[in-house]
Formats: structure tokens, C-alpha cells, sequence
């Protein structure tokens, strides 16, 4: 059955069933990513491709899309709206939702604007108070949906009205407050930069952060006896990564460079993505989202994952209602509303994450926003109205919703749901 | 199958590893379980079989922690022990394989198996757990061809099987097996019977909950019957045939399942009209004509008798 010549007992440990397809060398690694992908198991490949045609459509439309001055720009529009699409991503990952993600980047922004102005806080103190709000409004979430066993879209529903009446209160008669221009977070979302060398000297770093821990792994599984992916498509795919990451960097480093808070977002989503992987936490929220009766007979505590991802999820909100409010140096009573609901959750689905619960990652927070961002970005550019955009950006999540459920009964036909 | 596992101790020299003497539960005004005694052997694979409603869910629900039971004593290894809780059960060494499997089709095999008890401290350990989930599958000569491979992709034998891996994770004493083969077909069905060899083999005392005579017939050492909540009879396998068990479990030797079988003799060909005999609808030809209705599975939610 192989389909190499070894004998089976040549093969690792944990290649030695004979009926298993043998994927050795590259090769073997684009043969096997080819019938991965005719499988459903299709990853973010038709982000990737859907995210090339839109550039290139609003590349063809207006050709200063693409420009670096432009791209700068759309780096740092993604940085809040990322943050709080990174909180989506694990709510979705244990199958329930946060509608009202929206509502608490719009009530964290308030307390920012009330903070720092009228109250007198400090910047770190009114941080800490809004992210810490977050907190307590996703314990209240997590307490309700796991207590009385509440839908969790009825719960945040709720929860969408109840932040947005607090806000209007935190406002008061304010309509708007302007941030005082020269405090540290405007500063942060408005004018920091990573320095050209060290954006360079990063992009380095990461790649070399990602062939050590790849040859790490390699070293432990052969240590095990088990098999190990091919050295050759490791250096392929870092050298890949690496001229990508340098030559976005250089692309970039010709206007203004990496904005931080990008930076922020990419660090999180990394970090976010290592902890899903990695620890025992982050496999019990996959657990949950794949079957909640098993998760419960395997001894996992259920309210515990709950509470952590409400928690998390509006922690991050709250703190994406501050990046946004630095970036206009304002809080507003529309601060929160309108789109920044749909982009985050919208984002999370674009980028791969089932709504289904249990599939998806960190990533395709930060892929989603950046598509839905360049749609918003390129719509702006064309002179279309928000109107329009909305409409497209409704129909983008349209199609990824329909092609999540069609890589979903794919998956069922090739026996890998 | 069965000669070929030698060496198996016969179950009157070992002690058994888990008594009960005189359990009983009710759920309200029904008494589901009453002074119901079971003991189970290492290396003895001992039937649980009954009727719908004859109290066998209830009685896994007790060893499995889920309910408590009213009165009565259970033993492990000869100390009496309580078992308040899913956990306490399988911190005991109990393990138990529910018939919905309850796996995560969207994990790998490899974690299906170490779900909830990860190797590794803060970060779990992949490659432990990995070489030790290929050491469990060869033991039990399972048939997975990757345990990188989503539980989704796997065959219903093959699932069954990851499913009782994983309850021998932590080595315990006492598998319990609730309808291992009811959705089987009969490869696989063949294949799970195998794999109860094999945790014989392995010195585990397995208690095989099912309605299938002939799985109780290929594996079992041991046949306990229970009946309307109290014990029926004990049965070495060797000893009995399955006319007289299929009596303990209808609690009549004229029974429609022996009726079934001697109509079958008579008339080869499948009757029309084999839904009623003119025996079922005179009381007092058959001891319990009412409740002698054989099915092929029962819900795993019955608790009442």
C-alpha cells in the first residue's frame, strides 16, 4: 500500500501503518498540502488568494492602493479593530459569541476620554480601569451563560445595550471629548514607528525564532523515535517567510515604516496563537468548541475555559475601544458603534475561524482584518460611500461564511470534519 | 478467538478487584437497583446483561461515580470505598467507555486520548503523549493509521477503539464497556471483540454491558443477569448454554425468544405473521409474557425498571 519502496519498518514510530500515504521530501510536501486541500482542510489558502484578488482589483481601480504611504496607513487602521477580532477568535473557538464586542471598545473608550480629562487619572490608571472593566463585564457574561445556562448571543445582545447605555452615561453631556493630543497613547496610535534597522533586524529575528523552534521540535520527535517533517521545506518555507518579512519591512521603511501599534497586534496574535497550542488551556478551549459532553467527561472544568474567554474576549475589546480612541485622539458617543461590531466578528470569520466552534486560530484574526480593512481602505480610496462599503464588507462575509460551511461538508465527505 | 488468549486465570483462584454487596438505588418512588451483589475479576471479562430497564445503566452510573448508590458496600481490592464523583472513579482505577464514545471529532487522535490529563506541566509534552498513545494502540494491535489524523476521519471500529484507549491511559483496574459493539458492523465488530481480548490479556477486569448473546458468547468468562433490579443469576460461560441466560433475563424458559427460535425451526422461511402469538395474548400461559420483549439496544438515559 505504501507508496514508497521502504519496508515498513524503516519508517518513525508513528509512520509505520502500512496503509498510510508516505509524504517524504518536498515532493512529498506539496503533494501532500495538494491533497490537504482537495480534502476541505484548506487552512487560510482562499483568504490568501481572496486577499491577493482584492488588492489587485483596487490596485487596478486606483493605483495609489498599493502605494507604501498607503499601506503604512492600513497597517495601523488594523491595529484596534485586530485586537478586539483576536478576543472573537477564542469566543468562537468554544462555539458561542460576543455581539457586543462593539459596545465595550465604545464603553472603555469613554472611560479613556472621561479618565484623562475631567476625572484627572493618569494614562496607566484609566488603562487599568478599562481593561479592567472589560473583566468584569465578561465574568458577568461567562457567570449568566454558565450559571442559568443563557444563550450566549442573547447574554452579549443584552450586554450590547447595557454598554452602550453606560457609555452615553460615562459621556454624559460630552458628546465628544478630545484626548489631550500630546498624551502617550495618542502619541502610541498616531506617530510610533519602529525604527527602519530594527524593523529589519526583527523580521531577522522571527525567522530565526521559526527554524529554531521547528528544529527544536524535529530534535525532540526524533529523540522519540517519531517522524520529522523535511528539513529542505523548513529552510524553504523560512527563506520564503524571510524575504516576505524583510521586503514588506523595506516597502514599508520608504514612507513612515511599521507602525507599533501593528507591532502590538502581530506580538498578540503570536502570543495569543502559542498558548492555544501549546498549553493545556488552549487545548481545552478546542475541546470544548469540538464537543462539550466529551470535554465535560474528560474532567475539564467547563466554567473554567467559559470565564477565561469571555473574560479575555472583553478584556481585548477593552483594550482595542483605547487603541481606536488614541488613533482619533477622541471619545465619542459613536465611538464602538457602527462597524466596529461587524469588522471584529467579521474579521474572525473571513480569516478561517468556524463559527462552528473548534477550528480556527489566532491568525485569522490578523488576516481577516487586514482583508476587511483593505476593502474599507479601498473603498475610501475609490470615493465610495459608507453605504456601499458596508454592503461589500457584508457580502465578503457572506462568501467566507459560505465557504467555512463548504470546507465543512468537504471535510465530512473526505472524512475529516 | 477466545482459545487462543492463554494463560487466563480461571476466576475462582482470584480475588476480585471490585465488589458489591447488596447496592441498591431509587429514583423516587422506583427502586432501580435492589441488593444487587457483582464482583469482577482481574483478567475476567464478566457480561452484564438484562433487559431494557433491568437496572444495568444504573448500576455503570454507580461504578462510573455519576449517581451514588442508596445502601449497600462497595470494595476495591477488599477496602470499602465510595465513589462520590466521575473523577474519584477514575482516580480509582475505574474506567468507563459510554457507548457515545464522547470524543472530540475535531482533535487528533493523540489528543482525544490525553484529554484532560496532558502531559507536560506548563506546556503540554506532544511528543510524550504521542509516543505513548502509539505504544497503547500497538498493544491492543489497533488498526489507526495515524494518531495525527482527526477523530472525524476515523471508521466506527476505529473510533471504539480510540475510545477504549483512552480509558486504559491511566492503567486502571476496572474497564467498564457500555454496548461496545451496538453500532458495529460485523468487522468491527469482530475487531472490538478482539481488543476485549486483549484488555483481558492486559489483566484488566472488564464488565461488558450488552443485549448481543453472541458477543456475550465469544468473549465473556462470566454472565450476570440482572432482572428488574435484583441480581438473576450468575453464570460461568463455560458451563451454561444461551437458552438458559436469555431465560434469566426474561425470567422464563417459555419465553418469545424461545418461542421465536422453535417457530424458526418448524417454519424456516420467515414468518408473516411473527409479530403476535396466540400464547402472548392468554395470561397465565407464560410467568412474565408482558415484559419479555427482546430489542437490540436500549437508551442509555433508563434508569427506571
Amino acid at each position: 500500500m505504501s507508496q514508497t519502496s521502504a519496508t515498513p519498518g524503516t519508517h518513525p514510530l508513528d509512520r509505520q501503518d502500512e496503509r498510510l500515504i508516505q509524504h517524504t521530501g518536498v515532493a512529498g510536501a506539496i503533494g501532500g498540502f495538494l491533497s490537504r486541500v482537495r480534502a476541505g482542510d484548506i487552512g487560510s489558502l482562499p483568504i490568501i488568494v481572496g486577499l491577493i484578488l482584492i488588492w489587485g482589483i483596487i490596485q487596478g481601480l486606483n493605483s495609489s492602493f498599493l502605494s507604501s504611504r498607503n499601506l503604512v496607513n492600513l497597517a495601523t487602521q488594523c491595529a484596534a479593530d485586530g485586537v478586539i477580532a483576536v478576543g472573537v477568535v477564542l469566543v468562537l473557538l468554544v462555539a458561542q459569541i460576543d455581539l457586543s464586542v462593539g459596545s465595550m471598545s465604545g464603553a472603555s473608550s469613554a472611560v479613556l476620554g472621561i479618565g484623562l480629562t475631567s476625572a484627572g487619572w493618569s494614562l496607566p490608571e484609566a488603562i487599568v480601569i478599562a481593561v479592567a472593566m472589560g473583566a468584569l463585564v465578561g465574568l458577568i457574561y461567562a457567570f449568566i451563560f454558565v450559571r442559568f445556562n443563557v444563550p450566549s448571543f442573547v447574554v452579549t445582545l443584552a450586554g450590547l445595550l447595557a454598554l452602550l447605555g453606560l457609555q452615553l452615561e460615562i459621556l454624559g453631556n460630552h458628546g465628544s471629548i478630545n484626548l489631550p493630543f500630546n498624551s502617550a497613547i495618542v502619541a502610541f496610535m498616531q506617530r510610533a514607528f519602529v525604527p527602519d534597522v530594527l524593523s529589519y533586524v526583527l523580521a531577522l529575528l522571527a525567522v530565526a525564532f521559526f527554524i529554531g523552534s521547528r528544529l527544536a521540535r524535529a530534535r525532540r520527535r526524533r529523540a522519540a523515535n517519531l517522524s520529522t517533517g523535511s528539513l529542505v521545506s523548513l529552510y524553504v518555507k523560512a527563506t520564503l517567510l524571510l524575504i516576505g518579512l524583510e521586503f514588506g519591512c523595506w516597502y514599508l521603511n520608504k514612507t513612515r515604516g511599521v507602525s507599533l501599534p501593528f507591532m502590538l497586534l502581530v506580538v498578540l496574535v503570536m502570543i495569543v496563537d502559542f498558548f492555544l497550542k501549546r498549553t493545556k488551556w488552549g487545548r481545552a478551549v478546542y475541546a470544548v468548541g469540538g464537543s462539550v459532553e466529551a470535554a465535560r467527561r474528560a474532567g475539564i472544568k467547563l466554567w473554567r475555559v467559559y470565564v477565561s474567554v469571555f473574560v479575555l474576549c472583553s478584556m481585548l475589546a477593552a483594550l482595542g475601544g483605547l487603541m481606536s480612541a488614541g488613533r482619533l485622539s477622541a471619545a465619542s458617543i459613536s465611538s464602538g458603534t457602527g462597524d466596529t461590531n461587524l469588522n471584529a466578528i467579521a474579521a474572525a470569520v473571513i480569516g478561517g475561524t468556524s463559527l462552528f466552534g473548534g477550528r480556527g486560530n489566532a491568525y485569522s484574526a490578523l488576516l481577516g482584518i487586514v482583508v476587511i480593512e483593505s476593502i474599507a481602505n479601498g473603498l475610501t480610496l475609490l470615493s465610495l460611500t459608507s453605504a456601499v462599503r458596508f454592503m461589500i464588507t457584508g457580502g465578503v462575509l457572506m462568501v467566507a461564511v459560505i465557504v467555512d460551511s463548504m470546507a465543512r461538508r468537504s471535510r465530512a465527505a473526505h472524512g475529516a470534519a | 478467538m477466545q482459545q487462543t488468549v492463554a494463560g487466563v486465570p480461571t476466576q475462582a483462584q482470584t480475588q476480585p478487584v471490585l465488589t458489591l454487596r447488596g447496592v441498591s438505588k431509587s429514583f423516587g418512588a422506583v427502586r432501580a437497583l435492589s441488593n444487587v451483589d457483582l464482583d469482577l475479576r482481574r483478567g475476567e471479562v464478566t457480561a452484564l446483561l438484562g433487559d431494557n430497564g433491568a437496572g444495568k445503566s444504573t448500576l455503570v452510573k454507580i461504578l462510573a461515580g455519576v449517581h451514588a448508590a442508596d445502601s449497600g458496600v462497595i470494595e476495591f481490592d477488599g477496602k470499602p470505598i465510595s465513589i462520590s464523583s466521575p473523577t474519584a472513579a477514575r482516580d480509582l482505577g475505574i474506567a468507563t467507555v459510554y457507548q457515545d464514545l464522547a470524543l472530540c471529532d475535531n482533535l487528533d487522535v493523540v489528543a482525544n486520548l490525553f484529554l484532560g490529563r496532558e502531559h507536560g506541566r506548563l506546556l503540554m509534552s506532544e511528543e510524550a503523549m504521542e509516543e505513548r498513545a502509539l505504544d497503547l494502540l500497538r498493544q491492543l494491535s489497533a488498526k489507526i493509521p495515524s494518531v495525527r489524523t482527526p477523530v472525524a476521519a476515523l471508521s466506527g471500529g476505529q473510533r471504539q477503539t480510540v475510545a477504549i484507549a483512552r480509558s486504559l491511559v491511566g492503567e486502571p483496574s476496572v474497564v467498564i464497556l457500555d454496548e461496545p459493539t451496538a453500532a458495529l458492523g460485523v468487522e468491527q465488530t469482530a475487531e472490538v471483540l478482539n481488543l476485549i481480548e486483549k484488555l483481558r490479556a492486559r489483566g484488566h477486569a472488564v464488565m461488558l454491558i450488552t443485549h448481543n448473546m453472541a458477543d456475550v458468547d465469544a468473549v465473556a468468562d462470566t454472565a450476570v443477569v440482572l432482572r428488574l433490579g435484583r441480581n438473576n443469576g450468575v453464570f460461568p460461560l463455560s458451563e451454561v448454554t444461551p437458552e438458559q441466560i436469555v431465560a434469566a433475563i426474561t425470567g422464563a424458559t417459555d419465553n418469545t425468544v424461545t418461542r421465536r427460535a422453535a417457530r424458526g425451526r418448524r417454519r424456516p422461511a420467515a414468518s408473516p405473521d411473527a409479530g403476535v402469538e396466540p400464547a402472548d395474548l392468554e395470561p397465565g400461559t407464560t410467568k412474565h409474557s408482558t415484559v419479555s420483549t427482546p430489542t437490540n439496544s436500549e437508551p442509555t438515559g433508563e434508569t427506571t425498571p
